[in-house]
């Protein structure tokens, strides 16, 4: 079965909201997990930290810079991702929008190549 | 809206629906066919009106249609007036659908779905169907066998539970063990039908082998304390892993020692580690030992970097817990690599003289590998000869007279 990347893209407004009802948003995202568990489909779960606490590793010049952030300067912060293992592109996307989101922000649902798909080493 | 979607819906709500539609009715086959009329019906009308809600659409479609059932039942009055007291149509699932029970009625659905008293065909495609959601189409093509004959093992199947009275609840403590035991052995057929295909001209038919691994995360999601059920998925993950690396660009076989294991599936190979360590908990069953057979299969470097002697170890446990005949011929492929292809071949003659695995190409196919490493090479020739005319599998069939013409 293909593998599906469902990607939060949260924005600042929609952050906001998210951590307003960090309880209850973490209760529903909780029980949405558990629900994708037993359906047998959810490979991986993951949020990411607080954006500023990463870095960027930027190539545009000739070695790669490394600088603080992204800061608030980005319109669309990737929050987190679920990884699934599922049938079609249309059971991601059914599973996508049952995704306990905030309003405004966004899901983007990307497939995962099987290696059989990529170019391989040595070849 | 349109199929696709359908489907989509379909897949993840009908286990579901059928569950919860088999607890109101008590009639299993009633349920699984109101199910299947709301399916069908929903492949009509989505397309002109997508509901707002489509899995409580299904859900209060199919419980429509079985209530119609019911009522053309005279016999069933009684129960029709039950179910219809209280009939909300248009209502929202959530209301019918207590969220606590569900796990519960997946659960019982699979072990009716697996139910002694049906044919092992029938439990596959039951299982397949109900709780995997797979349509009779895909089950055919899955298993090579026409769709009419699937649709026979489906209604056999329902009819056979209806006859025997089979109710639709969880197996009593005592009982579940034993009836689980039965569960996994049919997730583990899918499995290997997919795994290496029983016939036909491909060796891997990875769709149904992934159907295996996911109905066996969702029993691992509703029965975590049973070590077994995660040994179970362990074997699954661990041998998907090498799926990618074991056939060639056309399809042919590709054997372990020839594989790039770069190709492996890392990220399969870590889940299969956490299910074997979740397994380990109380000492492993025969799926458990077969898993952490793959796995260190999947964490050796090479095959002359793996642990052959762990591996002749769990063989000889493996054999004690589960003793058959392919466990033997699979230990002393393991003691070829561990102590050479002599102490091996005296496993396999041992086999031979005692016919506990008649007709089958893998003895000639072992015997003859090692004969070959014995330098006895007319022998071998013969054996992997043999092994060829009782292959039923082309793909690997082929290597197997390759490998014959080689030593000619």
């Amino acid at each position: 079965m293909p593998k599906y990347l469902l990607i939060m893209r949260g924005t600042d407004e929609s952050n906001a909201t998210m951590m307003a009802n960090i309880d209850e948003m973490m209760a529903t995202t909780h029980q949405f997990i558990e629900e994708m568990v037993k359906a047998g489909v959810l490979l991986a779960a993951e949020g990411l930290d607080d954006p500023g606490q990463g870095v960027v590793v930027d190539f545009s010049g000739e070695t790669p810079v490394v600088t603080d952030g992204p800061y608030g300067e980005t319109k669309e912060l990737f929050g987190g991702f679920f990884l699934l293992d599922v049938a079609s592109k249309e059971e991601a996307v059914e599973w996508a929008k049952r995704v306990p989101a905030a309003a405004g922000s966004k899901i983007e649902v990307r497939r995962v190549p099987g290696s059989d798909e990529v170019p391989q080493v040595g070849e | 809206m349109g199929t696709a979607d359908v489907e989509a819906v379909w897949r993840i709500e009908s286990a579901r629906i059928v569950a919860a539609l088999t607890r109101f009715t008590g009639d299993f086959g009633l349920a699984e066919d109101a199910a299947q009329e709301a399916v069908a019906e929903a492949l009509v009308s989505w397309p002109l009106a997508p509901p707002a809600n489509p899995a409580g659409w299904l859900m209060a479609t199919a419980r429509r249609r079985a209530i119609d059932a019911i009522r053309r039942r005279a016999a069933l009055r009684d129960r029709y007036a039950l179910l219809a007291a209280d009939l909300p149509v248009e209502s929202a699932v959530d209301d019918d659908i207590d969220p606590d029970k569900i796990d519960d009625d997946v659960l019982a659905l699979m072990f009716v779905s697996c139910h002694p008293v049906l044919s092992p065909e029938s439990r596959v495609a039951l299982t397949l169907r109900v709780v995997g959601g797979l349509s009779s189409e895909e089950i055919a093509r899955a298993f090579l066998v026409p769709v009419p004959t699937v649709q026979a093992r489906i209604t056999r199947g329902k009819k056979t539970i209806a006859a025997a009275g089979v109710p639709f609840e969880l197996p009593p403590a005592a009982e579940r063990r034993e009836r689980l035991g039965g569960v996994l052995s049919v997730l583990y057929v899918i499995f290997s039908e997919g795994s290496t295909a029983t016939s036909g001209d491909r060796l891997l038919r990875p769709d149904v082998a992934y159907e295996a691994i996911r109905l066996a995360r969702t029993l691992a999601a509703l029965q975590p304390t049973e070590p077994e059920v995660h040994g179970l998925l362990a074997l699954c993950e661990l041998t998907a892993a090498r799926f990618p690396a074991r056939t060639g660009p056309d399809g042919s076989p590709i054997l372990l020692e020839d594989q790039d294991r770069r190709r492996w599936d890392f990220s399969a190979i870590h889940r299969g580690l956490v299910a074997l360590a979740k397994a380990s908990a109380c000492g492993l069953g025969p799926y458990g030992l077969q898993a952490a057979i793959a796995a260190t299969h999947a964490s050796a470097p090479s095959v002359e970097a793996t642990d052959w002697d762990r591996i002749v170890v769990l063989y000889e446990a493996l054999g004690r817990v589960a003793p058959s005949p392919v466990v033997e011929l699979n230990r002393a492929v393991a003691v070829a690599m561990a102590s050479g292809p002599a102490q091996a071949l005296a496993i396999v003659d041992e086999l031979i003289a005692s016919d506990r695995l008649p007709g089958s190409h893998l003895v000639p196919t072992v015997r003859g590998e090692l004969l070959t490493r014995l330098g006895r090479r007319p022998e071998a020739r013969a054996e992997l000869e043999l092994a060829a005319r009782l292959c039923a599998n082309q793909r690997e069939r082929s290597v197997l007279l390759r490998k014959a013409a080689t030593l000619s």
